[in-house]
């Protein structure tokens, strides 16, 4: 089984609707929305729910205040200012250290499990899938990111799937590390904007420091088309194969008005330009297949996969 | 006043929103609370300077006074630290710095030293906007501390402006939870309407009062409008889907430099807000 993950660093630059759209031309793989925070992709694929879990966060402290004596200590000891004035603790401060239960003389504090979110494994029209819902401020977002990603290895065994589709949350902290450790390709998806080149750099000094073997794809590229030449020539620079260019077109939103992917949309509507679009991204698709597949993995060690320049 | 600019989905136009709001007003400060993703200065192009290193006490294990008794590696909610038969590993990255390891270590062997997760800088030269960022290190997972450490820099007789990360996972309610109001930037399709009633969801937890910036105003549908009449939320401003607008954007200008007209929308938007704000809270 391999698994392909899509990150942007930068948020809106097309993550969701091109995995949307892998998931339609794939055939045998399983989707894992790893965007915990706002999960998009069940918008368009309308899974079908087969099973929820809870996923326990960091536990969080309790202070009995029946043997509490209000003398201070665990609110002085702990790091995360959790403890609030009146002894009871602030949720969304508490990391789960269990500082405060040892330090307390008087045994009064304890920790009690908290469902952070839940992992919900489901079937959609394109396969099996696996999504989450965080709870609103959590904290273990990686945590839930993890808990997906085995969920979707669990449904690729049952349903035997040879791919696991990963659609990455923005940024480069800790939940976009949860998603692509251990994975065997990353696309990252930028767009010819200052912050769209900006993040796409950050985004590649991570994935060079997880070793991981990483391509591009410019959306929106003929947004400023002189941007997108600068992001082509950063891409040659670092090592990092630029698989595709994407136009600047509002069929991605209409395709997400009717619930549908981009590759859906292409085929009903015969609008020429969506047509065309889709072309691009089956184009797109062929070009990640052949770079998941084993030959390409016995001939194109991570190690030749240099990166440079970052 | 500290007014959070927000929005569950990534890519909604935030910073767009924080950029040009703090250009359109005198004497503001912007804080760019992205801590992943700082993008803010792409736009305003300043001269930075250091200001403070972010740090996080974490462990070092004194080999000599350790007697392998595992108590810290049990301890350890984070799995920071394993117990290998000859040493006790430490995993930088994992260490949240609660302190923990070394108060239950009963010999003594753990002491704390710092380590830097990030930096706060701030715009070296002196205009009217004070502008401060804060940057996590690539490779490090924890957000939020950078956040809170660029709060600490906040001067309380002038408005701010924080432009928040996106979500509403733990860094997005450290921005929320600072604030007196929150502006939601959102468009009106089916994944930015799903993740603006996340966004919702938590400025209601914290009890922030909230209004909304349309974006790309004319793409999608009226759901977003249509939500926000019934909810009795303020649509406080309406940004067209203009390819003008995101070629500037992509440039890295900001639009009211380039079309004055916005300069006044945008400081209309903040006198609504300064209103709104008296009125939730009752004082003037």
């Amino acid at each position: 089984m391999r698994q392909l993950a899509i990150i942007s660093g930068k948020g809106g630059c097309g993550k969701t609707t091109l995995t949307a759209a892998f998931s339609s031309l794939s055939g045998n793989s399983v989707l894992a929305d790893c965007d915990v925070d706002a999960s998009d992709l069940p918008l368009i694929l309308k899974p079908q729910v087969l099973k929820t879990e809870d996923c326990l966060g960091l536990e969080l402290a309790s202070i009995d205040l029946k043997l509490c004596t209000g003398c201070g200590i665990c609110r002085e000891i702990c790091r995360f200012g959790a403890v609030l004035e009146n002894f009871t603790i602030n949720p969304y401060g508490c990391e789960g250290c269990a500082v405060c239960t040892v330090a307390c003389p008087e045994n009064a504090v304890s920790l009690m499990p908290r469902v952070s979110g839940q992992a919900v494994s489901s079937i959609t029209r394109f396969g099996p899938m696996a999504h989450a819902k965080l709870g609103t401020g959590e904290e273990a977002s990686g945590k839930l990111v993890n808990l997906v990603r085995k969920k979707a290895v669990e449904l690729a065994d049952r349903y035997s799937c040879k791919l696991v589709l990963i659609d990455g949350p923005p940024g480069t902290g800790c939940p976009v590390m949860a998603a692509i450790t251990g994975t065997d390709l990353v696309l990252v998806l930028s767009e010819p904007t200052v912050s769209g080149l900006h993040d796409l750099k950050r985004a590649i000094k991570l994935t060079a420091h997880f070793r991981i073997p990483t391509v591009a794809c410019i959306n929106k590229y003929d947004l400023n088309e002189k941007k997108s030449l600068e992001i082509e020539a950063f891409c040659r620079e670092a090592g990092i194969p630029l698989l595709a260019r994407l136009p600047y077109a509002d069929i991605t939103t209409e395709a997400m008005m009717k619930e549908e992917t981009v590759i859906e949309y292409a085929a009903h509507s015969g609008d020429s330009g969506a047509v065309e679009f889709a072309n691009i991204v089956r184009n797109l698709w062929a070009e990640l297949e052949m770079r998941l597949s084993e030959t390409f993995k016995k001939e194109m060690c991570p190690k030749a996969l240099r990166i440079r320049g970052t | 006043m500290n007014i959070a600019i927000a929005s569950g989905k990534g890519g909604t136009g935030k910073t767009t929103v924080a950029v040009n709001l703090a250009l359109a007003l005198e004497d503001v400060q912007l804080f760019d609370c992205d801590v992943e993703e700082p993008n803010c200065n792409l736009f305003l192009g300043f001269e930075l300077e250091p200001v403070e290193e972010v740090t996080c006490l974490v462990p070092e294990i004194n080999p000599d006074k350790c007697t392998l008794c595992e108590k810290c590696a049990d301890f350890c909610k984070y799995n920071a630290l394993a117990a290998l038969p000859n040493k006790i590993m430490f995993f930088p990255s994992l260490c949240h710095g609660c302190g923990g390891c070394s108060l239950v270590c009963p010999a003594g062997a753990i002491e704390e030293k710092l380590r830097s997760i990030g930096r706060i800088e701030k715009a070296s030269s002196q205009t009217s906007l004070k502008f401060l960022r804060g940057i996590l290190n690539i490779g490090e997972a924890m957000a939020t501390p950078v956040i809170r450490s660029l709060q600490r820099h906040l001067d309380e007789s002038r408005p701010v402006i924080f432009d928040s990360p996106p979500g509403t996972a733990c860094p997005v309610l450290a921005v929320m939870g600072c604030a007196d109001y929150c502006v939601l930037v959102t468009e009106s399709t089916p994944f930015g309407f799903h993740d603006f009633l996340l966004a919702l969801e938590a400025t209601r937890a914290l009890n922030v009062p909230v209004g909304v910036v349309l974006n790309r105003d004319g793409l999608g549908d009226s759901r977003v409008e249509e939500f926000c009449r019934a909810e009795g939320i303020p649509i406080l401003l309406r940004i067209p889907n203009d390819r003008m607008i995101a070629r500037l954007y992509s440039e890295g200008i900001p639009f009211v430099k380039e079309m004055p007209d916005w300069k006044e929308k945008f400081e209309d938007m903040f006198e609504t807000i300064k209103a709104l704000v008296c009125k939730s809270t009752g004082v003037q």
